[in-house]
């Protein structure tokens, strides 16, 4: 049957045309971001952590957030997980009589949950309203209530599970960390860091931090070197410490091409909670394939031309007539 | 257009009060009732959506999937006006009437859903839009689609209220709606499953892959065409007409053809990614990856043959079998396949509530159907007219 061979080729050239550009996308290929040169962000240090959880009231505060509770007397915030209400958390690993710190065997460890604030975010690609969008000199990935529609396209993109909706409210706005970026007018920086004792939680550019942490993996475990405390390049805070067993890997360096809060620890990324991710982020490929097809909207232009110039030949003029019509004209 | 001598679309007729519809009408109020709470007092109230799985059935089922079973004006507008098969002309009113519902309540679906719905229209608007976003895409489509819908079915209404002048000068225009109603799905419905790209590898690479829009595409025709075969089957025994199994029986044909390419589509992308091996893990994922599959290879088995294609039926049940393979590619990806890398321990299943809200925009398109088809000319005339 030639027809049904002639639509079989078309559904196969139209299929072909679209894996085309999908699978071959050189040409509106879309690189992974990389962070701003000047992009701010922090450094958390799970061996300095001793999870006092100052850092979670901190936020609290700073925030202006309510408390959550998950113990039954609700004496005090004890949120469980990052939400609508909780932008900061420290969580615990535990493994077996979890007697020694920072031993993946028979230990424990500390890891910060909060908004890596990615080279990337996917996030900010996912947004169909420019609700999230990352500043483009402080790399700082902000939330705009007053734009944002409640899609929570944000919530099911982000690997680290950053951008949480407050369910339980009519008007419900998505809460995240920004980094504190409301309080740098009077002088102030990130409160988690702001508050930290021991300096595992550091702010700073993530330039210097990243050198910084550098700095730390290279030392001999368990020799002794100065921690900085606050704010990299604020006044001296620092004090003598212990260096930890690092494992060789500063979290964020690559990741998703690169985030700007960056981790190290001693306990394997992914038993504390941090996903393994490749250097290539899922917005570039997700935007790569976006612009493939739609940049400069020339590949519907062009079909739709072309189904024009189909549909203009295949619909009669009376398409659709009932048969009354014709008849009418008749008599 | 070839010349193809058809019955001309005309009114069923009969009571708009029975069973169905009085059904249809209370189904309705509960989802009334329901959306009233959501929206005094938030989605927590009636939903069980978390931060784990943010999007339940009111977008995975009433968008992803509404839209999609949705595709049946598209596939038969492809078929009759760019593959030029003017024979199947009867079966286009019917179903685009199907899509026009569809997709207008698969509109109203995500709005219900929106947390900050008042601000919907920042999707549209120069400034705040944001290309980049795939969403941003699927929404102007869908949004533009609606409206292509309502110009390319209001023939029907404007014969139905006599003006005929308006008619003549949209008959003129006609073909460029017919094209932007075949472009615009090609171009959302893909989009539906590049949505998943930027989740990464949070979703099961048996559905994550740089070839999910023409997945999506395809199995859009698909589904679109195995609609058709269900809708007129369920139409044909509900207004008790004659099944179109000379039409039918061709289509279901066709509909074999491109999911044959959909199939060898599919086999290559796994194989060239190497992602059998989560197939053949042994978990509830893997399972339903199956059952997708299978019922997408169903067809073949149902109604392989000539003689098979003219069984209404085999034609029945090979509709149903890609409605489910099509229902389960969507439910896999976004809900089934999909895990945060943070926090285990998230579960996700609809509560009553949610459930009797999708039940509700499935009565609403149940309703519309009954009443447009009883007295709107949209399906073929029974019998041939009267000469006058």
């Amino acid at each position: 049957m030639s027809t049904r061979r002639h639509f079989l080729k078309g559904a196969l050239a139209g299929g072909a045309a679209i894996s085309g550009a999908t699978l071959a996308p050189e040409a509106c290929a879309r690189a992974t971001h990389t962070r701003p040169a000047e992009g701010l962000g922090l450094l958390y240090d799970a061996t300095l952590c001793i999870g006092c959880k100052a850092c979670v009231a901190a936020c609290k505060q700073a925030n202006n957030n309510p408390p959550e509770f998950s113990t039954e007397d609700k004496l005090w915030d004890t949120p469980l997980d990052t939400s609508g209400y909780t932008f900061n958390i420290i969580k615990m690993y535990r493994n077996g009589t979890m007697q020694t710190k920072d031993a993946e065997v028979d230990g424990f460890a500390f890891m910060k949950t909060s908004c890596m604030h990615c080279a990337d975010p996917s996030c900010v690609s996912a947004c169909p309203v420019s609700a999230m969008v990352k500043d483009p000199v402080t790399g700082i990935v902000a939330y705009h209530p007053e734009i944002c529609v409640g899609c929570r396209y944000c919530v099911v993109a982000c690997p680290f599970g950053i951008p949480k909706y407050q369910y339980d409210s009519p008007t419900g706005k998505i809460g995240k960390c920004e980094l504190c970026r409301h309080r740098y007018a009077d002088g102030h920086y990130s409160a988690c860091a702001e508050v930290c004792p021991t300096g595992a939680t550091l702010y700073g550019k993530t330039a210097e931090l990243l050198l910084e942490a550098k700095r730390r993996i290279a030392l001999e475990p368990g020799s002794v070197t100065r921690y900085p405390r606050g704010k990299i390049g604020g006044p001296d805070q620092s004090y003598e410490g212990k260096v930890g067993k690092y494992l060789h890997h500063v979290y964020g360096e690559f990741e998703y091409g690169g985030t700007q809060v960056l981790k190290l620890s001693a306990v394997n990324f992914e038993k504390v909670g941090m996903p393994d991710l490749p250097p290539k982020s899922s917005a570039s490929t997700s935007e790569t394939i976006q612009h493939s097809l739609y940049g400069g909207l020339v590949l519907p232009v062009v079909v739709l031309g072309a189904l024009s110039f189909i549909a203009k030949k295949t619909v009669p003029d009376d398409d659709d007539a009932a048969p009354d019509d014709s008849q009418e004209k008749k008599s | 257009m070839s010349t193809h001598q058809h019955a001309a679309p005309a009114p069923v007729g009969g009571s708009l009060l029975n069973a169905v519809t009085v059904v249809c009408g209370v189904l309705i109020l509960i989802m009334a009732t329901i959306l009233l709470v959501r929206f005094i007092f938030g989605l927590a109230s009636v939903t069980n959506v978390n931060d784990g799985y943010s999007w339940g059935i009111w977008v995975v089922m009433d968008v992803m999937v509404g839209s999609a079973l949705a595709c049946g004006g598209f596939s038969v507008a492809l078929l009759v006006y760019i593959f030029n098969k003017g024979e199947y002309h009867p079966l286009v009113r019917p179903a685009l009437l199907a899509s026009l519902f569809g997709y207008t309540l698969a509109g109203f679906g995500i709005f219900v859903d929106l947390g900050r719905w008042w601000n919907f229209w920042h999707i549209f608007w120069p400034g705040y839009a944001n290309p980049n976003s795939v969403m941003f895409e699927v929404a102007v489509c869908v949004t533009a689609y609606i409206l292509v819908m309502w110009i390319e079915f209001s023939p029907v209404f404007l014969e139905k209220l006599g003006l005929r002048d308006v008619r003549k000068k949209l008959n003129k225009w006609l073909f460029f709606f017919i094209a932007l109603g075949v472009l615009l799905p090609m171009m959302h419905q893909s989009s539906l499953g590049t949505m998943l790209v930027v989740m990464g590898s949070q979703v099961n690479p048996l559905w994550q892959t740089p070839a999910v829009p023409l997945i999506y595409l395809l199995t859009a025709i698909i589904i679109g065409y195995g609609v058709v075969l269900f809708e007129s089957c369920v139409a044909a025994a509900s207004y008790r007409r004659s099944i179109e199994v000379h039409l039918l029986g061709p289509l279901a044909r066709i509909m074999l053809g491109v999911l044959a390419v959909y199939l060898l589509v599919r086999v290559v992308d796994l194989t060239l990614r190497g992602a059998w091996s989560n197939a053949f893990a042994f978990s509830g994922v893997a399972l339903s990856f199956w059952v997708e599959n299978l019922a997408f290879v169903a067809p073949f088995l149902l109604i392989g043959t000539a003689v098979a294609r003219r069984n209404p039926a085999r034609l029945f049940l090979a509709g149903i079998a890609i409605m489910i393979g099509g229902i389960l590619l969507r439910l896999n990806g976004f809900l089934i396949g999909y895990g945060h890398h943070t926090g285990t321990g998230w579960s996700y299943f609809p509560s009553v509530g949610e459930i009797m809200v999708t039940v509700g925009f499935f009565a609403i398109e149940v309703l519309g159907y009954i009443i447009i088809t009883r007295r709107f000319p949209v399906l073929p005339r029974e019998t041939a007219p009267a000469a006058s």
